[in-house]
Parts: structure tokens; C-alpha cells; sequence
């Protein structure tokens, strides 16, 4: 991992480049790191999506209980609220005798917080849904499944996607901790590179991880716009 | 249960309390990085954040700038700065970037505060004849109270969790114990390490809302 020519016996001059001047910003790390970068990237992503996706899973329904239970609501904000507070390095430690070093126990972690942001965001959608609408819904015959699905859902979207996406942003820059086991994506190149002091790969192994949570963020508000066509009609 | 039992051990034993490595010492790091970083970031982005409302003024920056905040790993940015000159001199890596995370949540909190003032109090104030700084100081600062200290609150828990994530870039605190742990190959000790700094963490989080629930009553009745 040294940015160092490859010894081949002989005594030669080092070649000035930037590897070898350790430069912040380095043409020649892109192209010759080009793979190990590639891989970190992936892994960085699916860690995040994956986390992602089984935190939606468990919030939808947790949140909904949450709305259907009255007793319900406070114990799962507060234990949300709780598990937020944690710190993601203590976190990931205290996962560490249930998973090992593993990728699940980084997963586990992730999905643990993004947990507090989706219920929270969707349990708001779903209370400012207007007490009318419900009404009119009934009214109109439909059943409380129909209600759920057709109205209320629907309705909660825009707040629960502005939970999704603070969830995924925040998740693509945790994901970075998980080094500490081994699972970190990019997070392992800014581990080693810190080690060995390899300013390129720390300074683009981090943009790298900004780029993706933008680029999340971009892709979801796009999805937003495209589920919820009726909140871009008449301005407001 | 063999590594509840262990971690369990591991806390009890004393000799893990004292000395340079001690829970002590680092619990002490830990409280003097958390709230010396509380201060320096109190001082930048409150005064800056209380003018900004004030005028009305660069509410784009002010909101916006906690967004961009989430997208920077807290990890690379501890590395970055560790790489740069400023890594060289002790401490102040770590405490720039801490700074750096907590002015974000300080910033948003304090402006939207400010911001959501009632116009017609701050109108009233202004036809009573105060001047600028008498309705920021008498009439807007107060009302903005309850969410300044949220963003103080907000900003406390999320120094707590930097500092521990500064002991892998070198910092102490903490999360030395739970680093320590981890190149020891010591489950129980990364586990204890763990526990404590999530108690640490729980035990701020709640420190600052016992204090804010005291404060804006206070508010009220000099009202």
C-alpha cells in the first residue's frame, strides 16, 4: 500500500511523481489504484443500501405501530432516541461479541440508526395527515387497509422521504467507522492510507464518500419528485 | 453471557481505572475536549448565527450548512487534518475537527430560533422605540432560547461521539479504551470501552435536557 516504485534490485532514482512526492491530489493514484478504489466504492454502497433497506423495513411497520397503539408511540421514539445517542465507534463495539468482525455487525449498526430517523420522519407524515381526509376516505367506503394504502401512505411520502434521505446521507458517511472491523469501504482506504500516510488516497477516498452521499441525495429527491407528482401542482 | 461476565470484570478490575490509560484519565480527556470544543464553538457560531437572524440575512448558508455537514465523514475529516501541518501540533487536529462538526447543528438551530420569532413581537418591540441591539438582546434572544439550546444539545452528544471517533486517528478520550481493545484483540475491553462511552454519551444527552426544560420556564416567568 506504500507509494513507493517496486524494488526490482537495482539502484535507481525514484520516479518524481506525485506518488513519490506524496502529493494531496494525484493523477497517477487514480489510474494505478483504479481497482482498489472500484472495490471500496462497492462495498461502501452496498453496505449503505443494504442498512438502507432493512431500516425501511423495520421502520414502516414500527412506525405504523406507533400510530395504530397509543402506548406504543412512546417507548419506540424513546428507544430510538436512545440508540441515536450512542455514539456509531461504541456501537459498532458493542455489536462485536453477537457479530465478530463482520459485515453484519457494521449493517446492524446502521440500520440501529437509521432506525430513529425513518420512524420519526414517517410517524410525522403519517399524524399531519388532515383528520378530513380520513373522514372523506371512510366516508367514501373504504377499509382501514384501503385507507392505509391509498391515503395515508401516500400522504406521509414527502416527510418520510426527507427522513430516507437524511438516513442515507448519514448512513454513506458512517459507513466510513466500519474500518475499525475490516467493513468500512472507502472508510478502509482512509484507515490505511492514514497509517501509512498516503495523502492521495485519504484526501480521494473521502471526496469519494461525499460524492456518494450527494449523489444519494440527488437520486432520492428525484424519486420523490416522481412519487409524489401532486405536492409539485400548484406551488404549495 | 461469557463476554457480559468478562466486560463485567474488566470494569471491576481497579487497575484499569488508574494510570495514563486509565478510565479516569480518559474520561477527563474526554469531558475537557468535549467542553472546551462546546465553548469555542458556542463563541463562532452563536454570535454569527444571532446577527444572521437578526438581519434576516444568509439564511440559505445557515440552514443549508448542517445538510453539508452529514455528507463529510466525521472519520476523514479527523484523518485529513491529522495529514496536514496542523496534525503536527498535539491536540488542535482533533479539536478543529470537533469544532468543525458541532458549529453546523449550533448554527441551523440558533437562525431557524431566531427567525421564527413572532414578527408582530419583534414589530411591537421596534414601535416602543428599542434600537436594534435592545430587541435582540431583550426581546428576540429570548424567544429564541429553547431552540438555541437545542442546537447546544444537539452540538454536546455530537462532540461526545467525534471525540471517541478521534481515538482512532490518534486523539485520546474514550475511545482510546475501545481502540486499545480492538489492537489487544480484548473483546471484554472493547466492550467495557463501549459501555462507558455510551453511557458517557446517554448521561450528556440527558444533562442538557434537564437543562432545557429548567430554562425557558425561567424565560416565562420574568416574562
Amino acid at each position: 500500500m506504500t507509494p513507493r516504485p517496486r524494488w526490482n534490485g537495482r539502484v535507481t532514482a525514484p520516479p518524481d511523481d506525485c506518488l513519490a512526492r506524496n502529493e494531496w491530489i494525484c493523477g497517477a493514484y487514480l489510474s494505478s489504484r483504479r481497482e482498489i478504489l472500484w472495490d471500496a466504492a462497492l462495498q461502501h454502497l452496498q453496505l449503505t443500501a443494504l442498512a438502507v433497506v432493512i431500516g425501511l423495513a423495520l421502520a414502516v411497520p414500527l412506525a405504523l405501530a406507533a400510530r395504530r397503539l397509543r402506548w406504543a408511540a412512546g417507548p419506540v421514539l424513546g428507544l430510538t432516541t436512545i440508540l441515536y445517542t450512542i455514539p456509531s465507534l461504541a456501537m459498532f463495539s458493542l455489536l462485536l461479541p453477537v457479530y465478530g468482525l463482520s459485515a453484519a455487525l457494521v449493517v446492524t449498526g446502521l440500520v440501529l440508526y437509521s432506525l430513529t430517523l425513518l420512524v420519526r420522519n414517517i410517524l410525522a407524515g403519517l399524524r399531519a395527515v388532515p383528520e378530513e381526509t380520513r373522514q372523506a376516505a371512510r366516508g367514501m367506503g373504504y377499509g382501514p387497509v384501503r385507507l392505509l394504502l391509498a391515503v395515508e401512505l401516500p400522504l406521509a411520502l414527502p416527510a418520510a422521504m426527507a427522513g430516507l434521505r437524511i438516513a442515507t446521507v448519514s448512513a454513506v458517511s458512517l459507513v466510513t467507522v466500519g474500518a475499525i472491523v475490516g467493513y468500512g469501504g472507502l472508510g478502509n482506504l482512509i484507515y490505511s492510507g492514514m497509517n501509512t500516510y498516503f495523502k492521495a488516497q485519504v484526501l480521494t477516498a473521502s471526496v469519494l464518500c461525499v460524492v456518494i452521499a450527494v449523489a444519494a441525495d440527488v437520486l432520492l429527491l428525484g424519486a420523490q419528485r416522481l412519487l409524489t407528482p401532486w405536492t409539485r401542482r400548484g406551488g404549495q | 453471557m461469557k463476554t457480559l461476565s468478562d466486560t463485567w470484570s474488566w470494569l471491576t478490575t481497579a487497575t484499569h481505572w488508574s494510570g495514563p490509560d486509565g478510565i479516569w484519565n480518559r474520561l477527563g480527556e474526554h469531558l475537557y475536549l468535549t467542553v472546551v470544543c462546546l465553548l469555542i464553538s458556542c463563541l463562532i457560531a452563536l454570535p454569527v448565527a444571532l446577527v444572521l437572524g437578526h438581519l434576516g440575512k444568509g439564511g440559505a448558508l445557515a440552514v443549508n450548512i448542517s445538510n453539508i455537514g452529514r455528507a463529510v465523514p466525521t472519520f476523514a475529516v479527523l484523518v485529513l487534518l491529522l495529514l496536514t501541518p496542523v496534525g503536527t501540533y498535539g491536540q488542535w487536529s482533533t479539536i478543529i475537527a470537533l469544532v468543525l462538526f458541532a458549529v453546523p447543528p449550533l448554527l441551523t438551530n440558533a437562525y431557524v430560533g431566531m427567525r421564527e420569532v413572532d414578527r408582530d413581537v419583534v414589530r411591537a418591540a421596534r414601535g416602543m422605540g428599542m434600537s436594534g441591539r435592545q430587541m435582540l438582546w431583550n426581546v428576540e434572544l429570548p424567544l429564541a432560547l429553547p431552540l438555541i439550546l437545542t442546537g447546544v444539545r444537539i452540538a454536546a452528544v455530537q462532540l461526545v461521539a467525534t471525540a471517541t471517533l478521534a481515538a482512532l486517528a490518534g486523539g485520546g478520550g474514550l475511545g482510546r479504551i475501545i481502540t486499545a481493545g480492538f489492537n489487544l484483540a480484548s473483546t471484554p475491553q472493547v466492550v467495557a470501552g463501549a459501555v462507558l462511552v455510551a453511557v458517557f454519551a446517554l448521561l450528556v444527552e440527558s444533562l442538557f435536557e434537564a437543562g432545557q426544560r429548567i430554562a425557558p420556564s425561567r424565560g416565562r416567568e420574568a416574562a
